[in-house]
């Protein structure tokens, strides 16, 4: 029973969270608030960590998280199921209908202007990853520049020069993402 | 048949990579899809990537999953999208599972906290050095550059959604072809 509950709630939650996997923790909240005794002590922010800092998906993060609270790994395997369900059914859809008018004008049109709009909330994304990484969370106690970790902008620029070297900035993306975390290791990040 | 089960192998393990190293979720895996689909397989093209990502913001659910099935109905059809989307969620599943079995104190150790904090810098530089790119060949002329630094502006300074702004764009677009013509 609590399986099919998770995968009702879940599909719900594939459906109606839109623009993305941070769209789906409001949806999370009011679970954990219908099913307390699913969750315990488990908190949305916790989960929004969880699913955060680990690779993958955030909303299938989120609900594989939240699913195992609530009933092990068939609740993980479920509650994941359930998110991607509307997504796939949805993608394949769309993935026709583009096929089929991809070079009508009206859709050229739009994405004329689509494509500089996604590079603008690509560098808002970075914009909010570069804050969380350069600065410590307390940046109101003492003023901006307390606030900055300078370990960490060495890091980043370090970083930054190499991706810009030829040869060395055709390394796979995966290598920097490995260096990175060796390098917040040794360095105490 | 044998080519299509390659083509499916293909999707399913290139998904497989881009899934276990996706840190941050969202617009951040940009680096990765660009030079896997982009460079390395030559699938579609960044343009290609930009409109999906547009398509994608304004449909439910993770953006992960639903470019993963775009670009696999494109490449291998519904199998395609299926295969794409398996590969992507299967490690971060896996990881999730084994976190919150065993290791839910795991994510509170220092030393833990220090490699996320270096991969947090490094997937920042990743997309600075992928968004000079992406502008340079997708920002063309002013019209392009007005909506960019309003599209970043209201998500970036504003905190407002991400799904107006491409709703707005689309617009925009429209209306701009129209008075060309």
């Amino acid at each position: 029973m609590t399986l099919l509950i998770l995968f009702w709630e879940f599909l719900q939650t594939g459906l109606f969270a839109i623009g993305g996997g941070l769209a789906t923790l409001p949806f999370l909240q009011k679970m954990i608030e219908r099913y307390p005794d699913w969750f315990g002590a488990l908190r949305v922010a916790d989960i929004a960590a969880i699913a955060e800092s680990t690779p993958g998906p955030i909303a299938v993060n989120a609900a594989s998280f939240a699913g195992f609270y609530a009933a092990g790994i068939p609740g993980a395997l479920v509650a994941s199921i359930a998110v991607v369900i509307p997504s796939f059914v949805i993608a394949t859809l769309v993935s026709r209908a583009l096929d089929q008018y991809r070079n009508s004008r009206l859709v050229e049109s739009a994405f004329s202007t689509l494509r500089p709009a996604v590079a603008g909330l690509i560098a808002a994304a970075g914009w909010v990853v570069l804050r969380t990484a350069l600065f410590s969370a307390q940046i109101d106690a003492d003023g901006l520049l307390a606030a900055v970790q300078w370990k960490s902008v060495a890091l980043f620029v370090v970083l930054l020069a190499l991706l810009h070297l030829p040869r060395v900035k055709e390394i796979h993306p995966i290598f920097y993402i490995i260096a990175g975390g060796v390098a917040g290791l040794l360095l105490g990040l | 048949m044998k080519v299509k089960l390659k083509i499916l192998g293909e999707l399913y393990l290139t998904f497989l990579k881009i899934g276990a190293f996706m840190f941050g979720g969202g617009y951040s895996m940009l680096p990765l899809l660009s030079r896997e689909l982009v460079t390395r397989h030559g699938w579609i093209t960044e343009e290609t990537l930009l409109d999906y990502f547009a398509i994608a913001q304004c449909m439910p659910g993770a953006l992960a999953i639903n470019t993963a099935t775009l670009v696999g109905n494109k490449r291998g059809g519904v199998l395609g999208g299926a295969a794409a989307l398996l590969g992507v969620v299967m490690v971060p599943m896996a990881l999730i599972i084994a976190i919150a079995a065993f290791l839910t104190r795991f994510w509170q150790l220092p030393a833990v906290a220090s490699a996320f904090a270096g991969i947090r810098v490094a997937v920042a530089a990743l997309i600075a050095a992928a968004l000079v790119n992406l502008i340079r060949s997708n920002v063309k002329n002013a019209l392009g550059i007005e909506v960019c630094i309003f599209a970043f502006v209201i998500v970036a300074v504003f905190g407002q959604s991400p799904i107006f702004v491409v709703l707005a764009a689309a617009i925009v677009g429209l209306v701009a072809g129209r008075v060309k013509r």
